[in-house]
């Protein structure tokens, strides 16, 4: 190694292999977090869909071009809130780390803090996609495909897109929260909300026919577009909109969650480490 | 860079949280190879100033230059020719030592062949060999401390810093260890910045720099400060100079 010049592109990629490799080995190790992971949308599918499969209709809106089951609609939204869940614990993994000290071991990396911070989120991203595939082979199983075999591979691109929304999301949370303790609060005010005011469980025309105002917070929800996106990809067709909206999210969670761990002006010097 | 040229530079270095300074002009130098020690009690601006120079944060005010490289201005070339052991355990307590051994080489851009075969010298090195496959959470506090020391070696820099590293060890394993460090600077040119709250960790020939509420007090040789201050020991200058009573360990 050269001590006196920058790095090189192959130790760029080391660094992000370990990253992700570090992120893999932590989730082998915590089963019971990729068992809950794969649980909870199961119960959803399997209990809350059945249940409401008669409550709830669902007229043909696009993507589909049938009327479909209601286990059918909610599973893009489910495939969605898997990477919410998975978004959430990266980022409580990272106020685990900076209460332990494991993040100052990476900050300290000579590497750009931008890329350090990037390689942690694309392991989070890895790992939440290969949530969903498990959750989708489930699925499988009980005839929630879709319309072609193809629709696996589309819908990659839409998951990666999502889950580095949700990621930098967790990301920029986890710099303003100060301790772990007040991590319930995110479940309480960001998990649930995004999830109940988004397209998840019913469609935004529903919601619109009991509250306009309610329409327009699900309308601008960040987690309405991720489950479009995934919604429509799994049909093999782009929601253009709902790309764009979350292209443009992620970008504005990413610069605010890079800005919160810049050592000029971000959070950590506030409180002093 | 000469042989002239300081590991470790503070030049007029200033920070405050809000209202309350927490480092105030201060100014010092660790010299290539050699072991100096930041004596301060609990409070005194040593966790602040090794934040800034592991660069955390920005400073507010003044420098830090690693063999010359500023820090916050050419964060990767300073930081490669760094070595930290923090005061907090930061092994990943649920990876092999072999796995936080190759985690921290990818951080420094060092492939997985060359991480293990530099793993398992720098475990040899620590005398925990046979244990690379173990769980880091399987280690005493003491095995944990040679580890992260290990760990931040696996880099080659030329410049070690460690907060407070024999804090909560039992006597055998701070004395262990405070001799190790001092057995890196002595065979490998190693230099050292080793905070500490406990003087029985002071030689007379260690640089010295005593820092108090955020302000430096007194540098030099430790023999030459007791001196100065008309003291028989390091420990009675640092009262003097502190008005505090003489910190020794529980």
């Amino acid at each position: 190694m050269n001590a006196s010049t920058g790095f090189t592109l192959r130790q760029y990629a080391i660094c992000l292999l370990g990253v992700m490799g570090r992120e893999g080995l932590r989730f082998l190790h915590q089963r019971e977090r990729f068992v809950s992971a794969l649980v909870r949308p199961l119960v959803w599918l399997f209990i809350f869909a059945a249940g409401f499969r008669q409550v709830l209709g669902i007229s043909i809106i696009p993507p589909y071009e049938t009327y479909v089951l209601y286990e059918v609609y909610i599973t893009p939204g489910l495939m969605a809130m898997i990477q919410l869940f998975n978004g959430m614990q990266s980022s409580l993994s990272m106020v685990y780390d900076r209460e332990t000290g494991n993040m100052r071991t990476l900050l300290v990396s000579p590497f750009p803090r931008w890329f350090l911070l990037g390689a942690k989120l694309f392991a989070g991203v890895a790992v939440s996609v290969l949530q969903v595939y498990a959750y989708l082979l489930i699925a499988w199983f009980w005839e929630i495909e879709p319309p072609t075999k193809w629709g696996y591979l589309t819908v990659l691109p839409a998951l990666a897109l999502a889950g580095l929304m949700l990621g930098a999301l967790g990301m920029l949370l986890s710099s303003l929260i100060k301790q772990l303790e007040n991590f319930a609060g995110v479940m309480n005010f960001v998990i649930f909300p995004m999830f109940f005011a988004s397209s998840a469980l019913y469609p935004l025309w529903r919601v619109k026919e009991s509250s306009p105002w309610l329409y327009f917070v699900c309308a601008v929800n960040p987690f309405t577009h991720a489950v479009e996106l995934i919604r429509f990809a799994f049909h093999q067709r782009v929601a253009w909109s709902s790309f764009a909206a979350v292209a443009v999210y992620t970008s504005v969670f990413l610069v605010a969650a890079i800005l919160a761990y810049d050592p000029a002006r971000g959070m950590l010097m506030r409180r002093g480490g | 860079m000469t042989d002239a040229t300081p590991a470790l530079l503070v030049e007029g270095l200033s920070h405050s949280y809000g209202a309350r300074m927490a480092l105030d002009a201060v100014s010092f130098r660790v010299a290539q190879g050699s072991f100096t020690v930041l004596l301060g009690l609990n409070g005194a601006g040593k966790s602040t100033l090794f934040s800034l120079a592991t660069r955390l944060y920005a400073a507010r005010e003044g420098k830090i230059e690693i063999f010359g490289f500023d820090v916050m201005r050419e964060p990767g070339e300073a930081l490669r020719r760094l070595g930290v052991v923090f005061q907090a355990r930061t092994l990943d307590l649920e990876l092999s030592l072999m796995q936080n051994l190759v985690y921290h080489a990818a951080l420094h851009g060092i492939g997985p062949f060359e991480a293990r075969r530099l793993g398992v010298e720098a475990l040899a090195r620590a005398g925990l060999a046979e244990r690379a496959n173990d769980k880091a959470r399987a280690l005493s506090g003491g095995q944990m401390r040679r580890v992260e020391i290990a760990r931040a070696l696996l880099h080659e820099p030329r410049l070690l810093l460690l907060d407070e590293p024999t804090v909560g060890l039992d006597i055998k394993a701070r004395a262990d260890i405070l001799s190790d460090v001092r057995a890196l600077v002595r065979e490998q040119g190693l230099g050292v910045l080793w905070t500490t709250h406990l003087i029985d960790e002071i030689e007379p020939d260690d640089s010295v720099v005593i820092l108090h509420h955020g302000k430096i007090l007194a540098a030099g040789r430790a023999a030459e400060i007791a001196a100065a201050n008309g003291a028989g020991s390091i420990g009675d200058a640092f009262a003097r100079l502190t008005g505090a009573r003489e910190e020794t360990p529980a």
